[in-house]
C-alpha cells in the first residue's frame, strides 16, 4: 500500500494531501445531511402564546396538546430549504379503475358532507381547512401530508399510519366516526392523497406542509380585539355568530364554533394552527391582510366560544 | 272553540307567516309595475334589462331575475351613492326611493332565476379555462374559485353574493374589469377587488364566456 502511495507521489500524479481532503469532504457531507435529521426526533415545535380567556371546557385541559396538524413533526429550523413540489394537475387524474377511487377520494374531500355521510357528526368538508381540494401549500396540503406517513405522534404516542391520520381527521376535525381501514372511503381518501403526492420524495419535508409557522403576536392574545376583528373580517361569510351560512340546508360558509364545528381536540382548536391558517389563507382570496397580531387576536376568539367537546374527554 | 296555549301561538304565527307573504307580494307587484311600466320620470327597467327579464347579453345589461333581493337593493343603493358608477343606472337610482328601490328588488328576486338548458354544447377551450377558474380558482396566484364564495354552480349565496351563473358575459367582464379600476367600489371588504387584480385580460375574457353559461356545472366547486 505505502509503496503504492510512493509510486504514485514520484510519479507527480498524486499527493499524500489529496486523501486528507478526501476524507475531510465525506464529514462535511455526511454532518449537513445526518445533523438536521438528529434533530427530527425532538420536534414539537408548538407555540401557544398566553390568551385571556377561560377554556370553555375545564375537563380537557388536562389533556395532551390538540391535534397539531400534520406540521407537528416539522423540523427545527432546518439548514435546508424544504423541497418545493407541484401536485399533478386536476386534469391528469388517470381513469379506470384507480382512477374512479382516486375520484372518489377527492369527491368526499371537497363534499365530505355527501359522500361521507354518516361519518361526520359536523357541518364541515374537509376543504374548508385544506383549501383547493387539498392542494393549497400552507394550508395542510395532503401531498406534503402523505409523503411524511408513518411517523410518531406525541398525539397518541405511537407510529402512526397515513390511515391514523386520516381517521383522526374523522373523529376531532370532523367531529365524527372514524371510516373502517379497508372501507370505500378510506381506500379512496387514501388513493387521492397517494395521487396528489405522486412524484413527490417520501420522508422529506415539503414546502407548504401543514400551516406555516407565525410569528409570536407582539401582544399576548386577546379575545376582545379579537372579536372586533372577527366582525370587520369573518362575519360576511361566518355570520355574526360564527355559526356559518347555509343554503338549501347545507353550510356554503363553514361555521366556526357551535355544535356543527370541529371539536375541542382538533387541530384547528390549537391557537398556533388557527392563526397561521387564518393568517395565510383568510379572508378567502385576501390571504396575508390580516396582521400577525390580528390572526393570533381572532384565533383566540374563536376557540374562546362554546364547540363539542374532545372525544378522548369522555372516556 | 277553545284554543290552547300552544295552538294559540301556532295561529298567531300562522296569521303573521301570512300577512308577511300578503305584504311582499305586495311589494313585488308595485315593483312589476316599475319594472314594466317605469314610474315618474323613470323608463321601464325593463327597457334596458330586457322583455323577459333576463337581461340584455350583448350590451351588457345584466340579468335581474332571480338575483338576490337584498344585493339587487344594495344595488340600487349604491348606483344613487355613487360608489358604483353608470352613467344610465345613476339617475335612475337617484330618483327611487328606498321603498321603491325595495319593491323593484322584491320583484325581480321573485322571479325565476338561471337554469342550466338541457343539452347545452361541450364548451370551447376558453371556457375550459373559464371553468377552471370558476370551479378552482388560480391558487397560484391566491384567487380562490368564484363558486367559493358565489355558491355550488354560481347560483349565489344570499345575502352578500350575487348569482353570476347565467350572466352576460360582456357584463361580468365590464364589472371585474371596474373592480381592477376602482370604477365600482360596492363589494364588501375589496374581496372582488382582491379577486378581479388576480385576473389577467384572457382569464378575464374567459371566466365571464364560461359564466353566461356553465355547461359542466360542478360536482363539488372547491374553495
Amino acid at each position: 500500500m505505502m509503496r503504492w502511495v510512493n509510486r504514485l507521489t514520484q510519479n507527480g500524479k498524486f499527493h499524500p494531501m489529496w486523501i486528507v481532503l478526501a476524507v475531510v469532504s465525506v464529514l462535511i457531507v455526511a454532518s449537513v445531511v445526518l445533523i438536521p435529521s438528529l434533530h427530527e426526533g425532538n420536534k414539537e415545535a408548538a407555540y401557544d402564546p398566553p390568551v385571556h380567556t377561560t377554556p370553555p371546557h375545564p375537563a380537557a385541559a388536562n389533556l395532551p396538546e390538540p391535534d397539531a396538524g400534520q406540521a407537528d413533526a416539522a423540523p427545527i429550523a432546518p439548514a435546508t430549504q424544504p423541497a418545493s413540489f407541484t401536485p399533478p394537475a386536476e386534469s391528469a387524474m388517470p381513469s379506470g379503475e384507480l382512477g374512479d377511487t382516486i375520484k372518489l377520494g377527492r369527491n368526499i374531500f371537497v363534499n365530505t358532507q355527501v359522500y361521507a355521510k354518516g361519518l361526520v357528526g359536523s357541518g364541515l368538508n374537509c376543504v374548508n381547512c385544506h383549501l383547493d381540494a387539498g392542494r393549497k401549500a400552507d394550508s395542510a396540503p395532503l401531498w406534503a401530508a402523505y409523503v411524511m406517513f408513518p411517523a410518531y405522534r406525541d398525539k397518541n404516542h405511537k407510529v402512526n399510519s397515513f390511515e391514523d391520520r386520516l381517521a383522526g381527521c374523522f373523529r376531532f376535525s370532523m367531529n365524527g366516526t372514524a371510516p373502517e381501514y379497508n372501507s370505500k372511503e378510506m381506500i379512496a381518501l387514501t388513493s387521492y392523497s397517494y395521487w396528489l403526492a405522486k412524484g413527490a420524495p417520501t420522508g422529506v419535508e415539503l414546502a407548504g406542509r401543514g400551516y406555516p409557522k407565525l410569528a409570536k403576536p407582539p401582544l399576548a392574545a386577546d379575545v376582545q380585539r379579537g372579536a372586533s376583528v372577527y366582525q370587520a373580517n369573518c362575519a360576511l361569510c361566518h355570520g355574526p355568530n360564527g355559526l356559518g351560512t347555509q343554503v338549501n340546508g347545507s353550510y356554503a360558509f363553514p361555521p366556526l364554533w357551535g355544535k356543527d364545528s370541529y371539536n375541542a381536540g382538533a387541530g384547528m382548536h390549537s391557537a398556533k394552527n388557527a392563526a397561521a391558517f387564518i393568517r395565510v389563507n383568510m379572508p378567502l382570496g385576501k390571504g396575508n391582510s390580516l396582521s400577525v397580531q390580528q390572526a393570533w387576536d381572532v384565533a383566540a376568539f374563536v376557540n374562546s366560544h362554546e364547540r363539542p367537546v374532545d372525544p378522548r374527554a369522555k372516556q | 272553540m277553545k284554543l290552547t296555549h300552544t295552538q294559540a301561538i301556532q295561529t298567531a304565527l300562522c296569521l303573521l307567516a301570512l300577512a308577511q307573504a300578503g305584504l311582499s307580494h305586495a311589494d313585488a307587484q308595485a315593483g312589476a309595475v316599475i319594472a314594466k311600466n317605469g314610474t315618474a320620470g323613470i323608463a321601464a327597467c325593463m327597457q334596458c334589462h330586457g322583455g323577459n327579464d333576463v337581461g340584455n347579453a350583448a350590451a351588457g345589461f345584466p340579468r335581474l331575475a332571480g338575483q338576490n333581493v337584498d344585493y339587487l337593493a344594495k344595488q340600487l343603493a349604491d348606483f344613487k351613492a355613487k360608489l358604483r358608477t353608470s352613467p344610465l343606472m345613476g339617475p335612475i337610482a337617484s330618483a327611487l326611493s328606498p321603498t321603491q328601490m325595495k319593491d323593484v328588488a322584491d320583484y325581480y328576486a321573485s322571479l325565476p332565476g338561471w337554469k342550466p338548458a338541457p343539452g347545452t354544447p361541450p364548451g370551447s377551450a376558453l371556457s375550459v379555462r373559464g371553468a377552471q377558474l370558476a370551479q378552482h380558482g388560480n391558487w397560484d396566484k391566491g384567487m380562490p374559485a368564484c363558486f367559493a364564495c358565489h355558491g355550488v354552480n354560481g347560483a349565489g349565496i344570499a345575502p352578500h353574493f350575487p348569482a353570476i351563473a347565467g350572466q352576460g358575459a360582456v357584463y361580468i367582464a365590464n364589472q371585474l374589469k371596474n373592480w381592477q379600476t376602482g370604477a365600482r367600489l360596492t363589494d364588501p371588504q375589496g374581496l372582488m377587488k382582491a379577486v378581479a387584480d388576480k385576473l389577467s385580460a384572457d382569464d378575464i375574457s374567459a371566466v365571464s364566456a364560461y359564466l353566461e353559461r356553465p355547461t359542466n356545472p360542478a360536482a363539488g366547486a372547491t374553495p
